[in-house]
């Protein structure tokens, strides 16, 4: 009974799932243009992808957007996380604040970000109005400076969630294992760095997975916030993806750059799944 | 002459039946905005009053993308709606696949070798067999100019890209904005396209139909991206990812002095109770009087089954050609019919001007298709310019030498 279930659930896993992939891989060793076709090029497809600058500028754009993006997220999460541990009052209050944007779709966030962003309408503006006349912030306009303002916004709405979940296990750890480390002598620093971080490790690992799939299938965030410019100076992975297989009628191009992203994911999720495997057999 | 009226009565009769036979069109299109869907509803009007069905398949959004995308799979799905919204070369890209179906039959009874002109007629055409019927003519090369700001600035319009910088140091030194511009890659295409046909049409021709490596790197090209960068120094500090509709309210508002845009803007400015001629002014852009960049919408059609669905769908090809929809189609969008002698009391007068250059240059050959709105080149090698050219505005390190190095490159990596 179980297995009939449980049967359409598997079958539409393994179609939409594995399947798509497998025909995504397919597709990205053809030559298909504006229809799947199935003439084979070999690698023609990747070779045309790294050749392409505004690739390289995507996969540029994924490492520091993503590298800073994780980054800013564990440190703010963490340090929020601490400072809320601290049996504040409100805490419900404000952790409900921290968590909120998490709740706003990326699509919301890079348009309230790209008002605030704006040189002629926002941030830069309030400060000339309040009298810093030579006040200058238009990184949302300098194609060198843009990618952080993907950071910013990105930052913004996840390490509320970051906070969440290093709060959630800050409460799991022994009270009685605190109290033992305050009467040998320990300083509340020493305590969270020798003793309650280092035992938050899985939390750590999960975090870590979360934030970079976000990072690399990021593509609404781009399309609210920059759409990709000025120039193709913020493009991200999937928006170098999405404009090659729909607009450009490069289905084939399109694919072998879906295949690349698929590998960053397995990069980050295959030792991660080894290491808890792995960890679960010695338990 | 009872016999002869009986005779015409049934002939009449026959016609009647003839035509009663019932059948359905499915058009995809996304003309969804006010002023698109008052027009489109004019052929559905037209469609049901032949005694059709009309089933409407608009997909909004992403400038047709997402309708591309819905069209791509019901073609694949083999279940391809009768007609869908396509222009230019996609229109061969459908044809190469096989999914078109062949019009000559309506097109020879409408005469529409001797009504279309030559260019306009080349492109509706898949191996020779007309496969597409045009509903518009977009004239792109156009520049809109608030007279109140040249007023105040002390500034003449400008018919030379030289003198449109003399005129827009003007401008800027007076307060304004001298040009609205969006930087979203199909606009900076749209003003580089404009400053590159100031050279001429057959430069144009060379470049961007013909892909000429020679053209693309020669001193001319270099000469059209040295003024495409200059420009840069007239837009205001926010332009990044703007629309252009957003672009041409600035020029309404008298915040900016001028648009490079196609007959489109109209639209916003009549929407915002402006009058041409008074309020605002059509020029051609800079340098490019003679000449005319077009963008046309068509219908192409697809191959369907069944002959009532079959004679519906030649129905509605002739319908798209007759005057009285290309007149209330073109009203309600700001474009010109694509029909030659039209009837043009009722547009006015940008339109009549639009009207004017398209004749002349239709037969000067200085009428030509816009490669920033995917009428000369295919979606890939179009992208391939998009990349340079908008990368190029943004970028301050890049020369001349170096964009016109990369557009050579991209164009031949893309072929």
């Amino acid at each position: 009974m179980p297995k009939i279930v449980m049967a359409p659930t598997v079958v539409v896993t393994l179609v939409c799932i594995y399947g798509y992939m497998i025909w995504t891989a397919i597709l990205s060793f053809t030559n298909s243009r504006m229809l799947p076709t199935y003439k084979f090029v070999g690698i023609d497809q990747y070779e045309r992808l790294f050749n392409n600058d505004r690739w390289i500028v995507a996969l540029t754009n994924l490492g520091v957007f993503g590298g800073l993006f994780i980054l800013i997220c564990l440190f703010l999460g963490v340090m929020l996380a601490i400072f809320l541990d601290q049996k504040i009052r409100a805490e419900g209050a404000i952790r409900t604040i921290y968590l909120y944007p998490m709740a706003i779709s990326f699509i919301v966030t890079g348009t309230a970000w790209k008002w605030l962003l704006n040189p002629t309408n926002g941030f830069e503006k309030l400060m000339i109005d309040l009298g810093f006349e030579n006040f200058k912030f238009d990184w949302l306009i300098n194609p060198d400076m843009v990618v952080y303002c993907l950071v910013i916004a990105a930052v913004w709405q996840a390490s509320g969630f970051v906070m969440a979940l290093f709060l959630a296990g800050l409460r799991g750890v022994d009270g009685d294992l605190i109290k033992a480390a305050h009467l040998d002598g320990a300083s509340t620093f020493t305590t969270y760095r020798r003793i309650i971080l280092p035992s938050l490790k899985p939390v750590f690992f999960s975090a870590l997975v979360i934030l970079s799939h976000i990072a690399i299938k990021s593509f609404d965030l781009v399309a609210a916030l920059t759409n990709g410019g000025p120039g193709y100076s913020s493009d991200l992975p999937a928006n170098f993806m999405y404009a090659h297989t729909f607009t450009r009628s490069q289905i084939g191009l399109g694919s072998a750059s879906a295949m690349v992203m698929l590998g960053c994911v397995l990069a980050i999720l295959v030792p991660y799944l080894y290491s808890e495997l792995r960890g679960k057999r010695h338990e | 002459m009872k016999k002869i009226a009986l005779g015409l009565t049934s002939v009449a009769l026959s016609l009647a039946a003839a035509h009663s036979q019932a059948g359905e069109v499915e058009v995809l299109h996304w003309w969804t905005s006010g002023g698109e869907a008052a027009a489109i509803n004019v052929l559905k009007e037209e469609m049901v009053e032949t005694g059709h069905t009309w089933k409407d398949f608009a997909v909004a959004g992403g400038g047709g993308e997402s309708a591309m995308t819905v069209l791509k799979s019901r073609a694949i799905a083999g279940n391809p709606p009768s007609a869908a919204q396509i222009k230019g070369p996609t229109i061969q890209e459908w044809g190469d696949l096989g999914f078109l179906t062949n019009l000559d039959d309506v097109a020879e009874e409408g005469d529409w070798d001797v009504i279309l002109p030559g260019v306009v007629s080349e492109v509706m055409k898949y191996d020779g067999h007309y496969v597409a019927a045009p509903v518009n003519v977009h004239r792109v090369n156009w520049m809109w100019a608030n007279p109140e700001v040249f007023r105040k600035a002390g500034a003449a319009i400008p018919t030379t890209w030289d003198q449109f910088i003399t005129e827009a140091k003007k401008i800027k030194a007076a307060g304004f904005t001298p040009l609205a511009h969006g930087g979203q890659a199909w606009q900076d295409a749209t003003l580089f396209e404009a400053i590159a046909l100031s050279k001429g049409s057959r430069f144009y021709n060379s470049a961007f139909i013909a892909l000429s490596d020679t053209t693309l790197r020669s001193q001319d090209m270099i000469d059209v991206f040295d003024t495409f960068k200059q420009m840069r120094e007239f837009v205001d500090p926010g332009f990044s990812g703007r629309d252009w509709n957003i672009a041409t309210s600035m020029v309404i508002n008298g915040e900016a002095a001028m648009q490079i845009m196609g007959d489109w803007a109209k639209g916003e400015f009549t929407a915002a109770g402006k009058k041409a001629g008074i309020d605002y002014v059509c020029y051609p852009a800079p340098g490019t009087s003679g000449t005319f960049t077009f963008n046309i919408d068509s219908l192409a059609m697809f191959t369907v089954d069944g002959s009532d669905q079959q004679e519906a769908q030649k129905d509605l090809a002739r319908l798209i050609l007759e005057p009285k929809f290309q007149e209330t189609f073109n009203l309600n969008k700001g474009s010109i019919p694509a029909r030659l002698n039209m009837p043009r009391e009722k547009f006015d007068t940008c339109a009549h001007s639009s009207m004017d250059a398209f004749l002349a240059s239709s037969t000067t050959g200085d009428l030509v298709p816009s490669m920033a709105h995917g009428m000369a080149v295919n979606s890939m090698i179009q992208g391939a310019i998009f990349d340079v050219v908008t990368n190029f505005f943004n970028d301050d390190s890049m020369t001349s030498q170096e964009a016109v190095d990369k557009l050579a490159r991209a164009i031949k990596a893309s072929m």
